[in-house]
């Protein structure tokens, strides 16, 4: 089938990456450079972003979506690749986020910072016990489970008509600047991801591997895999909630539309397009989905077709996704041998 | 936790899977320090009885007590917690992580956190360190690759000895081996036998399920047989195998061990 077969392509790892894994033996201050480089240029990129973007508000408001999308990506690469929980209930923590900084905001009257920080935390808390109780399902099961929280939610909260209904919350208290605005968004992202890089390079996250890799010896070893799994989806949470209660503040107001789907299904085209498993490549899927959306904005219907070529060509093509492609490039030579 | 009395009784255990009958009626006891081997024909029941014991399935009928103290239904991860730890018969290492993290997880468990796990060593290292040292103990060569080598890349007799390295980190009162001398070439065998040998002189009680039975009666003082799901009979290497029933079920095939 193939023209040449007699040549393969060989990788060589760049000299830097020593024995174990975790164990790098740094002899210069350019070895240095070059492991932290990528890592420095995409915290500066992202901490640049509203300096840059300053002079046109629309794009700068399409920058802080790509925050907020990619925040909701990140946890959902977290959970489905490293937890191995393929959860769709990205609109679901988003959702419950909002609604209780909204709360919060308009009931207790606290200012932003308390109402996210506040938001985050317990409702990451509420999201992790209700979905708690679905744990046991595994895969698919899981997945379409997760899938039913945020349409039960708006269901909910329009037949009921309670959390202010179809209406949702007006007068919520936005920031007081656009830059802490965009700064708070910013550091929120730049410290949940890794954040999450952080807790996974340690034993906690050793253990959670361990369970996406056999859960029996977890078992075994004495570890409550359910214990486990709690704390990841808490974890998630803390990311989706975060995301949807800056949101509120953000738009100053609150509605059903919390628990649109976008929220559950962006998640997994922005991580199939910015690498899976990575947690940083969710967040460069969204980097490139969001802006692209926008410029089709003109295409009207047409646009979902282009949206769906670029996701069909990045799993026909690059279905490793960017990150873990330039990763590879990064840290290895290529080139071709004669077998 | 010492005391007199066995540390681990079984009473009446049965394990029924719809109409098959796994496990019958069931009953025998371990006094702490001992080696009981678990012999048994292919499909009698051994794994499904271990299953029982550790939690990882709930017996149909009967008790299981550790230090007197009923353990029945109990989850997979309180038995551990509490000191009873397998390997599994279909090995069951994390392949992607290198070696010596793989023993990392269990030095991660409350338990270990508590007793330093595997003779209170992490009280003094890191748990890299520890899982190491247990590594070192079972025959990984510290200075070479192979303890940092993915798990998933290692030889059946490297996995064999990582599953016993997962079950010591926890620094377990039980040990229970499902088949760990199976897929083994003889000399490999002939080395693990001294190193259970020495496991047990640490004080760990140690009930080993096996098929190859002469290097078990090397270890194993006391021997369970099973046929059909029940036993059918108890006692010292050479009495279980003269026993007539333990020759039918092995249909006289016993020393050449499947
Ligand atoms: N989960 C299950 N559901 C239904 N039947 C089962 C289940 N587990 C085991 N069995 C049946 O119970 C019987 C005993 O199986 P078990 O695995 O305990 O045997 P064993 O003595 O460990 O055999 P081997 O020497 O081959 O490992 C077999 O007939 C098996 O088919
Ligand atoms: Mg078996």
């Amino acid at each position: 089938m193939n023209a040449q077969p007699q040549r393969r392509k060989e990788r060589i790892d760049r000299g830097i990456k020593a024995r174990a894994e975790t164990i790098y033996a740094l002899s210069s201050l350019e070895e240095l450079a070059y492991l932290l480089g990528p890592r420095l240029l995409f915290i500066v990129g992202f901490l640049a972003l509203p300096l840059i973007l300053a002079p046109w508000p629309y794009w700068h408001r399409v920058a802080l979506s790509v925050c907020v999308l990619g925040l909701v990506s990140v946890s959902f690469d977290f959970l489905a690749n490293q937890v191995g929980l393929v959860s769709l209930g990205g609109a679901f923590f988003f959702g419950v986020g909002g609604y209780t900084a909204a709360l919060l905001n308009t009931a207790w009257g606290l200012p932003p910072v308390l109402a996210i920080g506040l938001a985050t935390v317990v409702g990451a808390g509420i999201c992790a016990v209700l979905i708690a109780p679905c744990l046991p399902l595994r895969g698919i099961y899981f997945a379409i489970v997760t899938l039913m929280y945020p349409l039960l939610m708006t269901r909910i909260i329009e037949a009921a008509d309670i959390l202010g209904g179809t209406e949702g919350f007006r007068g919520i208290t936005g920031f007081s600047s656009v830059w802490t605005e965009a700064y708070g968004l910013i550091l929120g992202l730049l410290v949940g991801v890794f954040g999450l890089r952080r807790y996974l390079a340690e034993d906690a996250g050793l253990v959670i591997r361990a369970v996406k890799e056999n859960d029996q010896s977890v078992r075994a070893s004495g570890i409550s895999v359910a214990g486990v799994r709690f704390k990841a989806l808490y974890l998630a949470g803390l990311l989706g909630c975060f995301a949807g209660a800056y949101y509120v503040h953000m738009y100053r107001s609150v509605g059903i539309s919390a628990f649109a789907l976008d929220l559950s299904i962006l998640p997994i085209a922005a991580t199939v397009i910015g690498g899976g498993g990575t947690l940083v490549g969710p967040v460069i899927g969204s980097l490139i989905l969001v802006p692209l959306s926008e410029v089709l904005r003109d295409f009207g219907s047409l646009r979902i077709v282009v949206y769906s070529l670029v996701l069909a060509g990045f799993v026909v093509f690059r279905s490793e996704g960017i990150l873990v492609f330039a990763t590879r490039k990064y840290q290895q030579f290529e080139r071709w041998v004669e077998v | 936790m010492s005391g007199t009395g066995p540390i681990l009784e079984l009473r009446n255990v049965s394990m029924h899977f719809g109409g098959i009958r796994a496990v019958e009626n069931v009953s025998f006891q371990v006094e702490p320090g001992e080696v009981v081997g678990i012999i048994g024909p292919n499909g009698s029941g051994k794994t499904t009885l271990i299953n029982c014991i550790t939690g990882f399935l709930k017996p149909t009928r009967g008790k299981v007590l550790f230090h007197g103290r009923d353990i029945t239904g109990m989850p997979a991860h309180k038995v551990a917690q509490l000191g009873i730890t397998r390997t599994f018969q279909i090995m069951r290492p994390y392949h992607s992580l290198p070696a010596y993290k793989n023993l990392v997880v269990p030095l991660c468990s409350p338990r270990a956190r508590r007793t330093g796990g595997w003779r209170g060593g992490g009280r003094h290292g890191d748990r890299d360190t520890v899982a190491l040292d247990i590594l070192e103990e079972l025959g990984f060569e510290r200075d070479s690759r192979v303890p940092y080598q993915a798990a998933g890349t290692l030889p059946t007799g490297y996995l064999k000895r990582l599953e016993l390295g997962r079950c010591l980190a926890l620094n377990p009162e039980v040990l229970i081996c499902d088949e760990v001398f199976s897929g083994l070439s003889a000399s490999e065998i002939a080395s693990l036998v001294p190193l259970i040998r020495r496991i047990n002189e640490q004080g760990l009680t140690i009930l080993m399920i096996e098929h190859r039975l002469r290097e078990l009666f090397q270890v194993a003082r006391r021997v369970v047989a099973l046929s059909y799901g029940e036993k059918i009979t108890e006692g010292p290497p050479e009495e279980v195998t003269a026993h007539p029933k333990v020759r039918e079920a092995y249909l006289g095939s016993e020393e050449e061990g499947c």
